[in-house]
């Protein structure tokens, strides 16, 4: 017979090296993924982990997939520490892309310096108003946040869809669906001319350093670690439940709205019907994968970005599915959650109980 | 073999990664006698009780029955050869009855048939059991004779009780007493489990001692005295207490007038029209048994709930109704929380953190809402130093420190804040006895520093020992508080059971 006893006590160490055993069997497991699938397996684990990295291109283009990836998780974090699931963050980022992009729609033909800050901001806005419904709902009448929140990921890609083929659809499209592209003013500028690397990544790194400052240096971080983690003792100081998830949920709310518009602004361009990879469900294994800390979400999102371009390289040069891409962030988030159980419990197998002589 | 010992241990030795529980014991049992097995907490009881009961195995070392080698391989094999045992925490079903029960620890049987072996067991060892109630309408008491009879039913040797009195009044423990004395004078054994002393005394024909996972002495506990006890259980001399100091004192520090409160939760108790005063130096004690508005009046107190229905609370001076915990405590109020792990300590957080928890609005720890963690750390090294507090450093985690160092630091983090006035819930419930000994001197000396402190606690002892007065709380409503002088434990135990009798009393009734 099987079974899970809790261990008495949780090493530090085995927390962080969890993620790095996830990955190294992540690694054999593609190994054996390719040789099943017929390929050389040196060649393919090259090109899926290690080409992105060797170029100036490769290393521009998972700097742009990572920066949306370490936003959004940074954001998640906190609610994740609370005990707030929030699951809707590609929802948020959507919203997000919706309220600061309509701003560059609206005014398409502006120069103003301010347009880019304005959009920004309300980016961050849209993502809070999408996380302030689950808010309400779950501090009014109690309802699961992982399913609200969840289900408004549908209504933002659909409202996305109406809107960029209906109301802002470019006139000069050609039919197209998408918005007209932004002005120069509302374009977040890239860093070198060959290169789609642009200035969100400065705000992709500052973020995490300042969510590391508020979570470890203040009494709110204090406040949002205790709710998590002991209900009961964070009512006795002081933490009022309500609170508590309406922060959390507009953190990371925001930071997911935050990293839409910038995905729009900086990368895109414009207003799509598909703006995003699925970086808002994909962040989530950033989340758990840098521990919830925010540095080591910084470090998580550069592993995850590189499983995304890893992939379209692996489609391009090696013919590999596009699934592929898919497969490795699972397989990553399964052995990650594999390795955190046999951290917190013990597996024990315990024989079947023979005669006893009395 | 008519001299051979009904249960021998023979070198016991049972190490746990990091622990060595049991080390080289021995142990003989004869029939027809109760046994007292004392120690500190961590000093191998438990361990040693779950060998014998087949919940643990030995590492090494023999166990005998009767003068026949014994291996007990489960809880179901010790009760067939013999050995019957009841735990501290009761493992009843609250909604069922209690033949449901019964019945449901036996093996498939006539329902009738098994209420006349009930009532004949029950009645031969004076054990009121009215078969038909649901458990949770029930006392402690009558839940453990729940236990009791349902061991007996199995006609077993050997009895262990494991802390069989902790919940009881003393009129119940009485009662329990006279049962285990007849067991013993049918030949049967009792193996029992305590560290009140006194009830060892009364009760015990001999004792086992073990500290540190070796036996360390063996003793006839009528011979000694409950000191001596304490000083082979901890294996040095303990101060004795000289009596209580006379104290100023000084205003009114804590006062409740009127105090009611609804209760929402199921089987919850709702406070009635409770009042108190507490003066500065002053200590009242309030005594009751678990499960009587105590958890009720301690998140009234600390205002964790909300404001009461009605009545006032006042906190040196100041109306604290309106008021949640963070904001009482500002008023000098402090709190020692009866759940340790997860209310007044977090397990997963350091020391230095949890040295936060009730500190985090001083302004000598956080300023504009970012925490000086030197501070707080400099207040850890503090609490741990004062406090006696045995631990790796202020970065190991709570959950790392056991029950009673652990209560040491939540004590004096609340003690080293000087509150006007201190709320504690049993100060020292699981507190080895060493621990308990610097808990209470730490209590003693605050209030001579003039604050007004109140404890909550089920042990009588220690309420007799501490306080200047003493009320009574049961089913949500306060006895008279009277001076401690004025009062003997018989009072105050019958004012605990009140409602207890009164249930065994229309018990009673209906059965006549």
């Amino acid at each position: 017979m099987l079974r899970l006893e809790p261990r008495a006590s949780h090493s530090v160490l085995a927390a962080w090296l969890s993620p790095l055993a996830a990955l190294l069997m992540t690694v054999i497991t593609g190994t054996v993924i390719f040789i099943a699938m017929g390929k050389d397996p040196a060649a393919t684990l090259y090109i899926y982990f290690l080409q992105p990295l060797v170029s100036a291109s490769g290393l521009s283009e998972v700097a742009v997939k990572a920066g949306p990836l370490v936003l959004i998780a940074t954001g998640l974090s906190f609610g994740f520490r609370a005990g707030v699931w929030n699951i809707g963050a590609e929802g948020q980022y959507i919203l997000g892309a919706i309220v600061g992009g309509g701003l560059a729609v609206f005014f398409h033909d502006s120069t103003n310096a301010l347009l880019l800050p304005s959009m920004l901001a309300l980016g961050i806005v849209g993502g809070m108003i999408w996380a302030a419904i689950p808010a309400l709902l779950k501090t009014r009448f109690n309802a699961n946040e992982i399913l609200v929140s969840l289900m408004l990921v549908y209504i933002a890609e659909l409202l996305l869809v109406y809107l960029v083929h209906g109301p802002w659809r470019n006139p000069q499209g050609w039919g197209f669906p998408g918005t007209r592209t932004f002005p120069d003013a509302a374009v977040l500028p890239v860093f070198f001319a060959q290169h789609r690397l642009h200035w969100g990544l400065i705000l992709a790194l500052a973020t995490p350093f300042l969510a590391w400052f508020l979570v470890a240096k203040t009494r709110f971080g204090f406040r949002v670690r205790l709710f998590g983690s002991a209900p009961l003792a964070a009512r006795h100081a002081g933490v009022r439940s309500t609170r508590m998830i309406w922060m959390t949920l507009l953190i990371g709310g925001g930071l997911a709205g935050l990293a839409g518009v910038i995905e729009a602004s900086g990368t895109i361009g414009q207003l799509v019907p598909i703006i995003s990879p699925g970086y808002g469900f994909t962040a989530i294994i950033v989340a758990f994968l840098g521990r919830l800390h925010p540095l080591g979400v910084l470090l998580a999102g550069v592993v995850i970005a590189v499983t995304y371009i890893g992939g379209e390289n692996a489609q391009i040069v090696a013919g590999l599915p596009k699934a592929v891409t898919s497969l490795f962030q699972g397989v990553i988030l399964f052995y990650l959650l594999a390795f955190d159980l046999v951290t917190r419990y013990r597996l024990v197998f315990r024989r079947a109980r023979g005669p006893e002589h009395a | 073999m008519p001299d051979s010992p009904l249960l021998q241990l023979k070198g016991i030795d049972k190490s746990f990664p990091g622990c060595r529980a049991n080390e080289a014991i021995d142990l003989d049992i004869q029939a027809g006698e109760i046994h007292a097995l004392l120690g500190e907490n961590g000093a191998g009881k438990s361990t040693l009780v779950k060998i014998i009961y087949g919940v643990l195995r030995p590492d090494h070392g023999d166990l005998w029955w009767q003068g026949k080698p014994l291996r007990v391989a489960s809880p179901a094999a010790a009760r067939r050869v013999g050995i019957g045992m009841v735990f501290q925490h009761f493992s009843l079903f609250e909604a069922m009855t209690v033949l449901e029960n019964i019945a449901l620890a036996l093996p498939a049987q006539d329902v009738g048939a098994l209420r006349d072996n009930i009532d004949a067991t029950a009645e031969s060892y004076g054990l009121a059991l009215d078969l038909d109630r649901d458990v949770y309408e029930l006392s402690m008491g009558e839940r453990q004779r729940i236990e009791i009879v349902r061991s007996l039913l199995q006609n077993p040797q050997l009895l262990i009780l494991d802390e069989p009195t902790s919940v009881l009044t003393p009129q119940e423990t009485d009662m329990l007493f006279t049962t285990l004395r007849a067991l013993a004078d049918e030949g049967r054994a009792v193996l029992y489990i305590s560290h009140k002393l006194e009830e060892v005394r009364r009760l015990c024909h001999r004792a086992t001692i073990l500290r540190g996972g070796r036996r360390v002495a063996d003793c006839i506990p009528a011979e000694e005295t409950a000191q001596s006890l304490a000083e082979k259980m901890i294996g040095r001399r303990i101060e004795q207490y000289t009596g209580n100091v006379p104290r100023q004192l000084g205003q009114p520090g804590l006062r409740i007038f009127e105090l009611r409160t609804g209760s929402d939760a199921p089987h919850g108790i709702s406070l009635s029209d409770m009042s108190f005063t507490i003066n500065e130096g002053e200590i009242l004690g309030i005594a009751g048994i678990a499960g009587n508005g105590q958890t009720e009046l301690m998140s009234a107190l600390t205002g964790e709930t909300g404001p009461p229905s009605s009545g006032s609370i006042e906190i040196m001076g100041a109306p604290a109704n309106q008021l949640g915990p963070v904001a009482r405590r500002k008023l000098g109020a402090a709190f020692v929380l009866e759940k340790r792990v997860g209310h007044a300590a977090v397990g997963d957080m350091t020391l230095v953190e949890n040295s936060f928890l009730t500190t985090l609005e001083d302004p000598a720890f956080c300023k504009h809402g970012v925490i000086r963690w030197p501070a707080v750390r400099a207040f850890s090294d503090q609490i741990t130093h004062d406090f006696d507090v045995r631990t790796t450093g202020v970065d190991a985690l709570a959950s790392s420190l056991s029950g009673g160092n652990l209560q040491k630091f939540i004590v004096g983090r609340e003690m080293l804040q000087s509150p006007g006035v201190l709320v504690v819930s049993q100060p020292t419930w699981g507190v080895d006895a060493g621990a308990a000994a610097d808990i209470h001197r730490a209590i003693r000396s605050l209030a001579e520093a003039g604050s007004a402190i109140l404890i909550i606690s089920q042990d009588l002892d220690e309420i007799l020992a501490l306080c200047d007065r003493v009320a009574v709380i049961s089913q949500g409503t306060l006895s008279r508080v009277q001076p401690i002088h004025d009062v003997t434990p018989e009072q105050i135990g019958l004012l605990m059971g009140i409602r207890h009798d009164s249930i065994a009393n229309e018990a009673t009734r209906v059965t006549t």
